[in-house]
């Protein structure tokens, strides 16, 4: 039953995410690129209304609620400033550049038919196994 | 305002809040802050026994972020269908393009430990000072990637 009810509410919230992002046009590279080629500037919008709301609930729903409606505690996203982090942001920028589709859209964009995107969700898929790769071989390399 | 927005802004808007609704009822309901990237490679810890993907916070998160994946691609098309198109939508952007714009974005996204929804939408939401970087970064790096692109292509800026 919990876990349940666990899918039930990932599946609510995601789905209103992708219909967000299919409302907002965000879905089509094409609307994303004539934002990042500063022709419109819709896509500031669609992160100030996410984050108008988003940070309201995150602000308030932890200092009014004792615990998440059908969760344990309430997470924080706790994020390091470091070399990886700029470098990291300096490869996904010139990736989202390139194609216009980041990873939410690439996902949400099959929903709509537009299967083409399957070339950026395999390569999203690619990119973090590299990553996975890279990550993996310190630590496997010790044990041998 | 038409020069700043040629599109019109209510839709933008519009999305912009369902997404923030979205994100928000996760949030009250789960207690997570759901960037989506990780998806891409808490669903590598089924198939592959590196290390990495094993780590507990990958194994432990794959099943809800796939039910968010799920989630995302149900919402897509109900708003597909709310518009009665027909055609599925279609990208002139190449197949070449698309696949390795997702390999850099894919891998960077993990190395920065997050995207547009998770520095930006969460991380900005929770004033977070590395997500702003991030943001700053990754926008500064695409604007320039995406009019190099254009002018390259013949396009012009």
């Amino acid at each position: 039953m919990k876990a349940f009810v666990d899918a039930l509410a990932m599946l609510v919230g995601g789905a209103l995410f992708g219909f967000g992002l299919a409302l907002s046009g965000m879905i089509q590279p094409e609307v994303v690129l004539s934002f990042l080629r500063l022709q419109d500037f819709g896509l500031m919008l669609v992160m100030g209304g996410a984050i108008a709301v988003t940070a309201t609930v995150y602000f308030f729903a932890p200092r009014r609620l004792a615990r998440p409606l059908w969760g344990a505690a309430f997470m924080s996203r706790i994020t390091t400033l470091d070399a990886d982090l700029i470098r990291g942001s300096a490869l996904f920028g010139i990736g989202w550049g390139l194609s216009g589709v980041c990873p939410g859209p690439a996902i949400a964009a099959l929903g709509t038919g537009n299967l083409e995107l399957l070339w950026s969700v395999a390569g999203l898929f690619v990119g973090a196994f590299l990553h996975g790769l890279l990550r993996s071989r310190p630590r496997e390399a010790a044990v041998n | 305002m038409a020069d700043f927005f040629p599109t019109g802004w209510q839709h933008f808007l519009a999305g912009g809040l369902v997404i923030g609704v979205g994100v928000s009822l996760m949030f009250v309901l789960s207690g997570r802050v759901v960037g989506l990237s990780s998806f891409f490679s808490s669903t590598w810890s089924w198939f592959s026994g590196l290390s990495h993907f094993q780590r507990d916070d990958l194994v432990q998160s794959r099943v809800w972020r796939l039910w968010v994946a799920i989630g995302l691609v149900l919402g897509a098309a109900l708003w597909w269908w709310s518009t009665g198109q027909e055609a599925a939508l279609h990208t002139s952007v190449s197949p070449v393009m698309l696949f390795v714009g997702g390999v850099l974005a894919g891998f960077g996204a993990r190395l920065s430990n997050g995207c547009t929804s998770g520095h930006g939408i969460c991380g900005l939401s929770s004033m977070s000072p590395a997500a702003l970087v991030a943001v700053l970064v990754f926008m500064g790096f695409a604007m320039l990637t995406a009019n190099l692109v254009a002018w390259l292509s013949g396009g012009g800026v």
